[in-house]
């Protein structure tokens, strides 16, 4: 296999593993496995917040839907605005990572997924009251029929990459 | 004072910004955009790829994705073993009102137990709430190339305007089955 090849493979692997995400980041950097205990650890800081805020609760979600409580539009909005002061500064002074690689940031293009897959997902949203990670905080906190939900979710997306091609973009 | 706000339910103006710093922590860590429905992606990549060219990817180097949401599940856990909380779920009461006439009265968990578990599993409601449920969570949100941390807050913070639209969409879904399919359902 010539060098030529092996890049072309590598970008084909990557537009096939970026597609339908929001935008993939790749480190040049080669880390030993372990290196991603730190995002173990981001995730549980994350997990207790999901609870702690009742964020997985599924009446939460009903009060949300049901416009009877403002807990969910405070917490959503207030992560948003979080988040773009956050990417704000990233960008403005051109904070590096940890290991002093550059942020990079990827427009996402539109498509008709966004309009039908968002409506399906707002469906389920409101029959299960988690959105993904709700459903694997929930299971933690001893919920554990909702292996179910989550298997079952698993089984949507397997669905989504079958029929793929054949769905309206 | 300090076990009091452990065992308590935070507020939403303390819970969202925390939330909202997971992006800028994940971006600084290792150049990760925060998204979690992408785990159910690279789990079927990675058990059962089948003949799929959608989920023929290396799905190894997504693994830090698979090591974030196994810490939520374990900080999930973590919150019950360490500051478990010692009330009921409050709701309010025109919810309670309105679910009591469906036989949904404990309010003791966070989901609700009449409805999700191993004991309610194969009633008709309970099954096509979690089964019906979870399939068009998995399935809306790969064909919506989004959750509610991947569109709503990553995708807005970063100024996309197709994430506002998906973010609209996962609302007007939510709504419609609240208030038009899901009272035909709790009421089998």
């Amino acid at each position: 296999m010539n060098p030529i090849n092996t890049q072309q493979e590598t970008q084909q692997e990557y537009d096939l593993r970026a597609t339908d995400t929001l935008c993939l980041n790749e480190s040049r950097l080669i880390h030993p496995w372990w290196y991603n205990l730190k995002y173990a650890l981001a995730g549980i800081f994350f997990g207790i917040l999901f609870v702690k805020a009742e964020i997985v609760s599924w009446f939460r979600i009903q009060e949300m839907f049901r416009l009877q409580s403002f807990h969910m539009y405070g917490v959503i909005g207030s992560a948003i605005a979080v988040g773009m002061l956050s990417i704000f500064l990233i960008k403005r002074f051109n904070i590096k990572t940890i290991h002093g690689e550059k942020v990079e940031f990827h427009p996402k293009q539109f498509n008709k997924g966004q309009i039908i897959g968002g409506l399906i997902f707002g469906l389920g949203w409101a029959l299960t009251g988690a959105c993904p990670g709700p459903l694997f905080a929930q299971i933690g906190t001893g919920a554990t029929a909702v292996i179910i939900t989550l298997l079952s979710a698993i089984a949507g997306t397997w669905v989504y990459g079958y029929f793929r091609d054949r769905l309206p973009h | 004072m300090l076990t009091e706000f452990f065992s308590n339910p935070w507020p939403w103006y303390i819970a969202g910004p925390l939330i909202g710093l997971t992006v800028p922590l994940l971006l600084l860590i290792g150049n990760k955009t925060f998204g979690i429905s992408s785990s159910l992606r690279h789990i079927c990549a990675a058990c059962l790829p089948g003949n799929v060219s959608f989920f023929k990817y290396d799905w190894k180097k997504e693994i830090w994705n698979l090591f974030f949401v196994c810490g939520i599940l374990l900080g999930g856990f973590l919150t019950l073993l360490v500051f478990p909380s010692q009330q009921t779920i409050a709701i309010h009461p025109q919810l309670a009102e309105d679910l009591a006439g469906y036989g949904i009265t404990d309010y003791s968990s966070l989901v609700p137990t009449q409805l999700f578990s191993w004991e309610s599993l194969f009633s008709a409601r309970s099954l096509i709430m979690m089964v019906g449920g979870g399939f068009l969570v998995g399935f809306g949100t790969r064909y919506a190339g989004g959750c509610t941390s991947g569109h709503a807050i990553s995708g807005i913070s970063n100024l996309q305007w197709p994430s506002v639209v998906a973010t609209i969409c996962f609302m007007a879904g939510g709504f419609f089955m609240t208030h038009v399919i899901l009272p035909i359902i709790l009421a089998l």
